[in-house]
């Protein structure tokens, strides 16, 4: 994907003047006559896609990479209790959300006027990549502005207060743009890259699951319904298994 | 792009539980049945195999199994002075989209409405008089009584396997069971599921502080089942992915476990899929539907004959397919006449926490209607004098499975990341126990649904506009709900209590439920009701519109039950009455 032209689109789309340019629609239906049959076929099974798994990343620019790496590590840091967001890949898990159909908004209505409305009409802003890619810089700039570096230079303290200033609202972004809606974004891809199944590139080792005591992917627990007040005795699981199973990381 | 060139003898538009429900009866009858779905082709071992269905990414916040929004949404408003904007993002409730509808990721919670609601307006001014509802609270009596559904009730019930305890039967209150409900004919068909840690702590809570608790009647399998379809349903795992999910274990009633593999046998039935219905048509003098256009996937616009229409495409398409083809007159709201969108309802929610330091709940155990209730402020079932509002709703636990992006607990005051976070999720996750209340939301003259002026979907035809908001009798309603809530909560025993109070206006953003109501309700009175006490559209009379756009206003339960109940009655009106002589079944 042409980085430019993407950002053309951020540009019009944001500014609200984008025209009317039909979408194109993934529809996973087929038009199709169902008559004196189950239309069951093998290997229709609709499974989830496997991640790219190249090393890197697919959407990031190198400073788009620096500030959420930073960011993540804050929102959900490395401590005494275990790896955080960044220990877990959590970056990489929003890269290739940002790079796939999530990113392009494949369910979200992108279509001009986009005026900004009142808190309980939700978002109007573009695809969740428009907004990463408009905002990072933003967010840099104003960061550069208050605190005289861009906010992956800044130390963890000066992260954390930027970051409360963001979700408050309060910072002054150019443009008129969201910060606050940017910021529950943000905080949201990346509880989502901690608790998301590992084959989404996150949540690595289940260290998300293993923190708090989910057991994953299992999908039967008619012994244990009973068993009130009881440790749950199994490891969790993923969709991919566990890696002793396969010798193989998740 | 061949059309059917045969006219049909009933057109579903839209094939999730209504769709289902009217082509088994109507098939059943000797009639002659096409549905048209705009989604496509959903069945378990395909869309919701056990072997990735446990997806809480993929089904639920990237929406796999719902409505699309990028193709078609709504826009909306709190107030009629704003100017209403698009739902971008899908939020506060999760309408689906293919074979099976809603039908597929609901939860399977099925009530029966009090016999009082049904008569909601004439109840409350006969116990509390006339000042009681507002001028601008405009709810209705139904135009059908709790005793004439019942036996339809019965039939939804038993054709999901339900799992429960009655509590009231012939008129008999049944100890373990709901005393408050309406009386039934029979049990249901299926004893309780087995209870969590949660559900049961909060039951003995309850039943300390003069509560009377229940099982949640579920449509989630207590053991193994035989429908009277004959079709079969396994036992539920408890594996904690069904609100929002497809069951791969087949252990909760949908149209796909329950009806689809007989009625797609019969040969008087077919299904085309892929394909969106725009509009209904009408004759000339605009009193019969001559049947319905539709585009197909290749975007073809075909015109498909038919002698009776069913609008079964969920409530919120329902009533914009009457707007967008000149069924009935549109609500005015400033003179308060028209009654296609009038009476837009919803749900208001709540919500109160107990966090443990020495129980372990394991929340992660669950099943979409897996809970222990209380039934005593709901509807009418206590005394509201001078409380200032009519109306209640259902408080419990309902253990549907904790999966951990969306459901991760924190006690009051943590921020909402950071260390401090980290800790208090990590604490908090397995030892905490959320008792949610479940309220009915009144009509009101200023809550209503019509075409929205400015944007349109992927196809180009004018957007519902929602224009919504919670008035002084929901949140005096919720309130008071909330603090029952508490007084459980504060009885269970735990470290710390945290209530989560509804205030503010409605907020499209967050999930609450899909518990859309109103729009096309059902009546006496052809001035305030778009369809008649069978579901029958006043002005054309060959469309019928089953679905929860028939309810005056919102009770304080979850919908399926009464739309199921009703969508049988409607379907044996047309089967047993409409066919022999077509035409109106009440003359207006
Ligand atoms: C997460 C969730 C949990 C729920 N839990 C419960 C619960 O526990 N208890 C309860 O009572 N209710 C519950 N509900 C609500 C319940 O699912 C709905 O009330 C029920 O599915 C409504 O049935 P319906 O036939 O009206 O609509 P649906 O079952 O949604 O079917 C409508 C169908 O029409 C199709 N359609 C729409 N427009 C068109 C068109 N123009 N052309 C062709 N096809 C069209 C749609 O694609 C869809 O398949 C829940 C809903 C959700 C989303």
């Amino acid at each position: 994907m042409a980085r430019d032209g993407m950002s053309r689109r951020v540009a019009l789309r944001l500014g609200a003047v984008l025209s009317a340019a039909a979408l194109a629609l993934p529809r996973s239906a087929f038009a199709d006559t169902i008559r004196r049959r189950l239309p069951w076929g093998p290997a229709a099974a609709d499974r989830p896609e496997r991640i790219d798994a190249r090393p890197g990343y697919l959407f990031f620019t190198d400073a788009e990479a620096a500030f959420v790496e930073a960011a993540v590590a804050r929102l959900i840091p490395k401590d005494e209790l275990g790896p955080g967001a960044l220990e877990t890949g959590v970056p990489r898990f929003i890269d290739r959300q940002l790079a796939g159909p999530y990113g392009q908004g494949d369910h979200f209505y992108l279509q001009a006027p986009m005026p900004k409305g009142v808190a309980t009409q939700g978002w109007q802003m573009g695809s969740p990549s428009e907004v990463y890619r408009l905002l990072i810089p933003q967010v840099n700039r104003w960061a550069a502005d208050a605190y005289g570096q861009a906010f992956a230079a800044l130390g963890p303290d000066k992260q954390d207060e930027a970051l409360k200033v963001l979700e408050k609202g309060d910072a002054s972004l150019k443009g008129g743009v969201d910060g606050k809606a940017f910021f529950e974004l943000l905080l949201q891809n990346t509880i989502e890259g901690f608790f998301a199944d590992p084959i989404y590139g996150g949540n690595r080792d289940m260290a998300g699951w293993r923190l708090i005591g989910f057991p994953g992917a299992r999908y039967d627990y008619r012994d244990f319904v009973g068993r009130h007040g009881e440790a749950y005795p199994l490891p969790p699981v993923s969709l991919s298994g566990r890696r002793e199973w396969t010798g193989k990381q998740s | 792009m061949a059309s059917d060139p045969a006219p049909v003898d009933v057109l579903l538009v839209g094939f999730g539980w209504t769709g289902a429900i009217m082509g088994e009866v109507l098939t059943a009858a000797g009639l002659n049945v096409l549905a048209l779905e705009r989604g496509g082709w959903r069945d378990t071992p395909n869309d919701f195999a056990v072997t990735f269905d446990q997806d809480e990414l993929r089904y639920y916040w990237r929406h796999r199994l719902f409505q699309n929004v990028a193709h078609e949404t709504l826009t909306f408003r709190n107030r009629g002075d704003q100017v209403a904007l698009p739902m971008r993002r899908l939020g506060s409730f999760l309408p689906g989209a293919g074979v099976g509808g809603g039908g597929i990721h609901w939860n399977g919670q099925v009530w029966r409405f009090l016999p009082s609601d049904f008569v909601a307006r004439s109840h409350n001014v006969g116990r509390y008089g006339a000042a009681a509802v507002p001028e601008t609270m405009t709810i209705q009596d139904y135009g059908i009584t709790y005793a004439e559904l019942e036996t339809y009730y019965d039939r939804f019930e038993y054709l999901c396997g339900v799992s429960g305890k009655a509590g009231n039967l012939g008129g008999k209150v049944q100890a373990g069971g709901n005393p408050f409900e309406g009386p039934r004919s029979r049990d249901y068909p299926n004893p309780p599921l087995a209870m969590t840690y949660g559900p049961t702590l909060f039951a003995e809570a309850a039943a300390r502080v003069g509560f009377h608790p229940f099982p949640h009647p579920a449509a989630n399998m207590s053991r193994a089942y035989t429908n009277p379809l004959g079709l079969q349903l396994g036992p539920c795992t408890y594996c904690g992915f069904c609100e929002k999910f497809g069951c791969g274990n087949y252990s909760k009633a949908s149209p796909q476990t329950t009806i689809l593999p007989i009625l797609l046998s019969r040969p008087n039935f077919a299904l085309r899929t892929g394909c969106e219905v725009v509009k209904v048509e009408l004759s000339a003098d605009r009193k019969h539907a001559t049947g319905v256009t539709y585009v197909d996937e290749t975007g073809a616009t075909i015109f498909q004959a038919a002698n009776i229409v069913v609008l079964s495409a969920y409530i919120l398409e329902n009533v914009r397919l009457m707007l967008l083809s000149g069924i009935g007159t549109p609500y005015d709201p400033r003179t308060g006449a028209g009654v296609i969108g009038r009476n837009y309802a919803y749900q208001i929610t709540s919500s109160v926490n107990v966090f443990y330091d020495d129980k372990l709940i394991n929340p992660f155990i669950g099943a979409g209607s897996l809970g222990m209730i209380v039934d005593d402020f709901n509807g009418d079932n206590f005394d509201h004098s001078g409380k200032g509002f009519i109306g209640g709703g259902y408080l419990g636990v309902v253990n549907t499975g904790a999966r951990p992006i969306e459901s991760h607990p924190t006690p009051d005051k943590t921020p909402k990341w950071g260390s401090a976070w980290k800790k208090a999720v990590a604490g908090n996750y397995l030892k905490t126990v959320s008792i949610a209340t479940h309220g009915a939301v009144m009509s009101h003259r200023g809550n209503y649904l019509d075409l929205d002026p400015t944007y349109t979907d992927a196809l180009g035809r004018p957007m519902l506009r929602m224009t919504f908001d919670f008035t002084d009798n929901e949140h005096r309603m919720s309130d008071f709900l909330t603090e029952r809530a508490s007084d459980a909560a504060k009885a269970m025993g735990g470290r710390e209590i945290k209530a989560n109070k509804r205030s503010g206006s409605y907020d499209i953003v967050p999930y609450q439920t899909t518990h859309n109501t109103g729009g096309a309700i059902m009546g006496t009175d052809p001035k305030t009701s778009a369809i008649n006490r069978y579901l029958q559209s006043w002005d054309v009379p060959n469309v019928f519109v089953p679905g929860a756009n028939a309810f005056p206003q919102n009770a304080g339960y979850n919908p399926m039950g009464t739309v199921g109940a009703l969508t049988y009655w409607c379907a044996e009106a047309i089967a047993n009455h409409y066919v022999k002589s077509p035409g109106p079944l009440v003359q207006a």
